[in-house]
């Protein structure tokens, strides 16, 4: 896996963005960088070129869902890996994100155990799908 | 109200005129007949007074009644709100808990760290200056050779306490969205005893949109509660995986 990959982060909350900063500099990955809405993460998802967005579901603007589905249905990131880290435990909403296209589902509060674990597996599956 | 009792004022003066007629016949039957009558005359007129104003009164409660929002707000979600602060108020101490515990155990490592490197530091400087003996010098190697791996042991330790203040931070997230939503709650309350101080008023008119405000479809759960957990939710990482895995994940 490749360490310098290029990761956006999105969560209203700045602490909630600097603990996962944190944790993915913790786990060797120093490329990252933090918006704090759907809305505001979109353009710069278009723009640069990330390897992986972390990001929460539920955010004033646009959600973390409705930013899944916008980069799944727009064809220059549309094969972006995306992880969900957030508060809703509902099944329906966990069943909506996978039919959604997300890559993982991580709950509130979670560990830095959770957090590596589910990067490990979302680019193992990856890189075995090539 | 300034016409409550409204006398019919021909129905008055036609039995005035009996009671006057009768007296002076010295008919005791018609005097007490008429006078009857002007007593009850009145007495309606208050019946249908004490009619309309239970109707209103009936009326009025009605409407307070079928505005469900407000037993919902009365019922539920105050006291969810309750246990909702009261989830705050643990997460909070929780994580206060947690950091004081990880700095109270990080600071006699750092003052040990600091008492020792001064040491080092010290002897360090008189070698450099060539004050010291073969045989301090031979010292100083086996208390430096016990030394950096104890401090690459307790720097660890410290990175490890420093990481957990870091986690212990991520209450500020789930305290902020339940904060939010009882500052929500608080609002439509003040609304609903907006309405009621109206009602209150005489004034029957509630405004429509306020009615049957339940939860909305699209509306997102936030964070669990313990203890407050419903069917459709998932209790853990675990079971998030599981589900995950049952559909192909």
């Amino acid at each position: 896996m490749d360490k310098n990959m290029k990761i956006l982060i999105v969560d209203d909350f700045s602490t909630m963005r600097r603990i996962i900063k944190n944790l993915l500099r913790d786990l060797g990955y120093n490329n990252t960088q933090e918006s704090d809405d759907g809305a505001n993460a979109l353009p710069i998802l278009q723009k640069g070129s990330f390897d992986f967005l972390v990001t929460d579901w539920n955010m004033p603007g646009m959600t973390g869902i409705e930013l899944l589905k916008a980069v799944r249905s727009d064809p220059s990131i549309s094969s972006l890996p995306v992880l969900m880290v957030t508060a809703e435990q509902k099944k329906e909403q966990i069943v909506e994100a996978a039919q959604a296209g997300v890559n993982g589902y991580i709950v509130k509060p979670f560990t830095a155990t959770t957090l590596k674990e589910k990067i490990d597996k979302i680019f193992e599956r990856l890189e075995g799908g090539k | 109200m300034g016409n409550t009792i409204e006398l019919d004022k021909d129905m008055l003066l036609e039995l005035a005129g009996k009671l006057s007629s009768s007296l002076q016949a010295d008919d005791e039957d018609g005097v007490i007949d008429a006078m009857a009558k002007i007593s009850g005359l009145h007495e309606s007129n208050l019946f249908n007074e004490l009619g309309k104003l239970t109707r209103e009164f009936h009326d009025a409660l009605n409407t307070f009644r079928y505005d469900d929002r407000i037993a919902t707000l009365a019922e539920d979600d105050i006291p969810d709100a309750k246990e909702r602060l009261s989830y705050v108020i643990e997460k909070t101490d929780n994580a206060a808990h947690k950091t004081l515990t990880a700095v109270e155990n990080t600071i006699p490592l750092c003052e040990n760290q600091c008492e020792r490197l001064n040491v080092i530091n010290d002897k360090w400087g008189r070698f450099t200056k060539r004050e010291m003996t073969p045989k301090e010098f031979r010292q100083l190697s086996r208390d430096l050779e016990v030394f950096f791996p104890d401090a690459v042991k307790e720097m660890d330790e410290i990175k490890n306490y420093v990481t957990e203040v870091l986690m212990a931070q991520d209450f500020q997230d789930l305290t902020g969205q339940i904060i939010k939503r009882v500052i929500t709650l608080v609002d439509e309350v003040e609304k609903s005893l907006v309405n009621l101080v109206k009602l209150g008023g005489g004034m029957l008119s509630v405004n429509e949109s306020e009615k049957g405000k339940g939860s909305q479809p699209g509306e997102l759960a936030g964070p669990q509660i313990p203890g407050m957990e419903t069917e459709d939710v998932v209790a853990s990482q675990d079971d998030v995986d599981e589900l995950l895995s049952s559909l192909g994940f």
